[in-house]
């Protein structure tokens, strides 16, 4: 598993290259923006038949992740579900395969925009959790302090001499961390989006995914 | 062409200009003349805007000088909202529009009612549209148009190609004949390369070097039209000629991306006779009536010889006499690429490759359009679309598979039995589950793969808009950047809803807008003229200048043979680039470029990209080919052919393409983009997806047939190899080479994200903490952010 290891606010993280955080010393992962049973909203709502395996690629990311860490605790940062009746039309196979997931570890959900309401899935339901020095949440606050967020799917361009590669990353300073989209169908945002811009600091750094993650100054 | 006004179908053949689209019209104006006609009676169909716009002045004219009862409008996407309603509601006896424009009015449900009393449909410049898809939506349009309307004749206009029969075959209604009139082909063209004092140099694109000899030419003619092979390149020249122009000549300039409001300026001065020349692209490549045409200048080589003689014969053809053009290269290759099509036009050896089957893609597009239309039974159905020529050959399974990707997504995974997109109705036949998706499939109709383009105009409120560029390319903008657009150089001051504002800037030399122009293949007969050439001994027939440029790639490496393959290595800006020498057409030579990098990148060889020409590949990367032989292994080639096509970024480009025309991926609308990014998520991802969970679906294999058809020609890799069998030539070189110098100039570059691309990236984010002051990044555990 290739990982980068950097400290924030006082705490060594490891940011994997699938896009997943691992706090070591807690024994904790945390994903954010699965997203999963968005082809089926998608479907429902009158678009397009998107590919319907997205849930189970996910899932088959995180279960990967979940062995090569060994987490006792994993913590689903909000818009785990694509809407409440996505996550009430996974298949009978995409639930217990969570369920399994689940099994021997602490599951904490936080609620996300997507995903406001409580589901039908064992583990804690939370707005938010403070677990000290760190808190976690869906999306940022301005007074944010040892704040770990996701919801802006955030991803950064690096230019190389003829050509430019853009990668899901991991935004952070020294207030707050913003995780990438772990979900198969979800896009980004770029860092150098005023949305972005403004909310971290002008020193604030990304660390892209991918198969060895790096870090570089925030692109913007 | 009276005589022949009922055949069901006719294929008129005439040289560009010989009045045929006139002819064309004949008929109709007969039978509207009397006067009883209540409604549409003929349906003309061409590929451009604002051939349909100038056919309509043209056609308006005489209607009104002989008073007769005629009403004439054309329907395009530049036509306004309330005049489409208009049109719906109450038909002009003659509708002049476009593929695109037909295809939407099929797809409502009043379509039966419009089109009623339809006699006849002239698809003008017929032989642009069938080398497209274009073209196959049509000829699936007219199918539905024959059973609304039985007795419905069918009219193809054609400049001259080389299988007149290949293309009645499209336009008939399957399988009923279609006689073909081949018009008296006229005088012999007058083709000539333009010899300039200064030579042409080994490599760049803008023939500079020849602007005051081109002014000299455009002085002495009535008007010019001077052709380019892009936009971009067309865009630099306009800018440049005016810096030379001392004589203040009326020049003015056309293409695709500027400004519609500009585009028609251009071509009513045009008309008028008030502009000696315009520097113009593709878009004025189709029989437009210019008036005084008297000269023709293609500036860059001619890509095929086909496109050479259909572009010449803009010239003089209201005068019957001969037509008049120059070729100016751009460099020396180029001036060996003009001798060679200049043989062939004088061989009279015009080419080009059979299409193929129709595509699917373009299919399941169709079905959804008559979904839109209203409630349809799959038997009817199938049997009309195998009337038209292109799914003639189409089996009854196949159909099957189109509707029911259509009506469920067409996974081996069930998941959409709740939300289908077609629903069969207990009477068997198939209807939309939600109506209001209809408003998706219109906005979706259409074949033609734009770039995302942002608008441009002059900054502050009400400012003069300009044109478009590529989304792509306004994101590496960052203010204070100059462009060319519409001849002007214009500095970029920021984004605001999606339109790129802009100032004037009086500097001379612009950062190029790289927006996209059409790119042509150079047709392998073309190759094969110039492998023939290269092994004379020496070169009287060409320019001093390039005879030299050959003598020297002979000194310093050599020139490529037949039976042979010629590889040079040599460095350049920093990287390792291999130009291999395989002339088998640019399909085949992208093909080997995708296998090559591929074996390259499994021997640790660390390519970075490639790019292909009809001659060459040329592949750059961080470590030099040693020993070529293993690499060019035939069989280990055609071993791995599929595993490579799979994951490739040529597969995911068609991916794309083909996705958007079936409808799996909408189009992005101008909405969508504003919200940002964050929602949409890319194409590769869908593409990586269904390779991975479902690799046999529909999707895929209308992928793996596209790409076969446009991009991927394993077939000319094979026989190249045959004819080499295993005689490689490796030349190592401390230099670029005269001959590769032509090649840094080509679009089209393909990146192989490989390790080579980790090994940049490390680099470079190494690069950048150091710039920031920070200690070099290393993914060690005791590593600390300093705050």
């Amino acid at each position: 598993m290739n990982t980068y290891d950097f400290t924030f606010t006082g705490t060594h993280l490891q940011a994997l290259g699938s896009g997943a955080l691992y706090w070591p010393a807690q024994a904790l992962l945390c994903v954010s923006d699965l997203h999963l049973g968005k082809s089926e909203r998608i479907a429902r709502r009158g678009g397009s038949q998107l590919p319907p395996y997205e849930t189970r690629d996910t899932l088959t990311r995180l279960s990967g992740d979940l062995d090569a860490t060994g987490a006792r605790t994993v913590i689903c940062l909000g818009d785990s579900f694509d809407d409440l009746a996505a996550a009430r039309s996974l298949s009978e196979d995409e639930r217990l395969w969570i369920t399994r997931l689940q099994a021997g570890r602490r599951w904490v959900w936080i609620e996300g925009n997507h995903d406001p309401g409580p589901i039908e899935f064992g583990g804690t339901h939370l707005a938010d959790m403070v677990h000290p020095p760190l808190t976690f949440r869906h999306i940022t606050q301005p007074t944010a302090s040892g704040e770990i967020s996701g919801h802006y799917h955030p991803k950064a361009t690096l230019h190389l001499r003829s050509r430019a590669i853009t990668r899901r990353a991991f935004l952070f300073d020294q207030d707050r961390l913003i995780m990438p989209a772990y979900g198969t169908y979800t896009g980004g945002l770029r860092s150098h989006d005023a949305a972005l811009t403004d909310l971290m600091r002008t020193d604030a750094h990304a660390i892209l995914t991918g198969p060895n993650p790096m870090q570089i100054p925030m692109p913007r | 062409m009276l005589d022949r006004a009922a055949d069901p179908s006719l294929l008129l053949i005439a040289p560009t200009g010989g009045g045929k689209t006139l002819a064309g019209f004949l008929p109709t104006l007969v039978e509207l003349a009397e006067g009883q006609h209540d409604g549409l009676h003929t349906l003309y169909i061409s590929p451009l805007k604002a051939l349909a716009a100038d056919i309509k002045r043209n056609l308006r004219t005489p209607v009104e000088e002989m008073g007769l009862p005629i009403r004439i409008e054309d329907r395009t996407g530049d036509t306004s909202q309330t005049k489409k309603k208009r049109q719906r509601a109450d038909p002009p006896h003659i509708l002049l529009t476009t593929p695109e424009s037909l295809a939407l009015l099929t797809s409502y449900e009043d379509a039966p009612r419009m089109f009623a009393g339809l006699q006849r449909v002239i698809v003008d410049e017929i032989h642009a549209l069938a080398e497209s898809k274009r073209g196959d939506q049509l000829f699936l349009a007219l199918a539905r148009l024959q059973t609304l309307c039985p007795t419905l004749r069918r009219v193809g206009l054609s400049a001259t190609v080389e299988d007149p029969n290949a293309i009645a075959h499209l336009l008939a209604k399957h399988p009923d004949p279609c006689p073909v009139i081949l018009a008296d082909p006229g005088p012999a063209p007058d083709i000539r390369m333009l010899v300039t004092d200064e030579a042409p140099p080994w490599s760049g694109g803008g023939a500079k070097y020849a602007i005051p000899a081109v002014l000299e030419e455009v002085k002495k003619h009535n008007t010019t039209l001077i052709f380019h092979n892009t936009r971009a390149q067309a865009e630099l020249y306009f800018h440049n000629i005016w810096l030379a122009n001392e004589d203040q000549l009326p020049i003015g300039i056309h293409h695709g991306s500027l400004d519609r409001q500009q585009r028609e300026r251009v071509e009513q001065a045009m008309v008028g006779g008030q502009l000696k020349a315009i520097v113009c692209t593709g878009s004025l490549d189709l029989g437009i009536d210019w008036g005084d045409v008297d000269l023709v200048i293609q500036i860059g080589a001619p890509k095929n010889v086909k496109r050479l003689v259909q572009r010449i014969g803009r010239a003089n053809h209201r005068y019957n006499a001969p037509s008049k053009a120059l070729l100016v290269p751009a460099n020396r290759f180029e001036v060996v690429e003009c001798i060679a099509a200049l043989e062939a036009v004088k061989a009279d050896a015009l080419d080009g490759d059979p299409r193929g089957p129709g595509p699917r893609d373009v299919l399941c597009q169709h079905i959804l359009i008559t979904a839109a239309a209203g409630p349809f039974d799959a038997d009817a159905l199938y049997a009309e679309v195998t009337t038209a020529g292109a799914y003639s050959a189409l089996t009854r399974p196949e159909f099957d598979a189109c509707l029911d990707f259509c009506a469920t997504g067409g996974y081996a995974l069930r998941a959409y039995d709740q939300w289908q997109r077609l629903q069969q109705r207990p009477d068997g036949k198939w209807q939309l589950r939600d109506p209001r998706s209809t408003q998706r499939i219109r906005m979706n109709i259409g074949t033609i793969q734009g770039t995302d383009t942002l608008k441009v105009r002059y900054k502050g409120r009400g400012g003069k808009p300009l044109g478009e560029i590529e989304e792509g390319f306004a994101a590496t903008l960052t203010p204070g950047d100059t462009f060319l657009i519409g001849g002007q150089i214009v500095r970029y001051d920021s984004l605001r809803e999606l339109t790129v504002q802009v100032t004037r800037d009086a500097s001379k030399k612009p950062k190029i807008a790289t927006f996209m122009g059409t790119k042509f293949a150079t047709s392998t007969q073309l190759s094969h003229r110039i492998i023939e050439m290269f092994q004379h001994d020496s070169w009287p027939d060409l320019p001093r200048h390039t005879s030299e440029w050959l003598t020297l790639q002979r000194k310093v490496s050599r020139l490529p043979e037949p039976g042979r393959l010629l590889i040079e290595s040599f460095p350049h800006d920093g990287r390792v680039h291999t130009a291999v020498y395989g002339f088998a057409g640019r399909n085949a030579m992208q093909t080997l470029g995708l296998l090559l990098t591929k074996r390259m990148e499994e021997t640790g060889l660390n390519p970075l990209g490639f790019l292909a020409t009809d001659y060459a590949t040329l592949i750059w990367g961080l470590d030099p080919i040693r020993d070529p032989a293993p690499l060019f292994e035939i069989d280990a080639l055609r071993d791995g052919l599929d595993r490579w096509l799979a994951g490739n970024a040529v597969m995911k480009r068609t991916f794309r393409a083909s996705a958007t025309i079936a409808g799996l991926i909408e189009r992005n609308s101008p909405s969508a983009r504003k919200s940002g990014r964050q929602a949409t998520f890319s194409s590769d991802i869908l593409y990586d997806t269904l390779a991975k969970y479902d690799p046999d679906h529909l999707m895929l294999d209308i992928t793996r047939q596209e790409a076969m058809r446009g991009l991927v020609d394993f077939g000319r890799i094979e026989e190249m190899a045959r004819r080499v069998e295993g005689r490689i030539d490796l030349i190592e070189l401390d230099r670029v080479t005269p001959l590769a110098a032509p090649l840094f100039l080509e679009v089209g570059r393909v990146p192989v994200k490989g390790l080579a691309e980790e090994k940049l990236l490390a680099a470079e984010a190494e690069r950048l903490m150091a710039t920031a002051g920070l200690a070099p990044a290393s993914p060690k555990r005791d590593w600390r952010v300093p705050f």
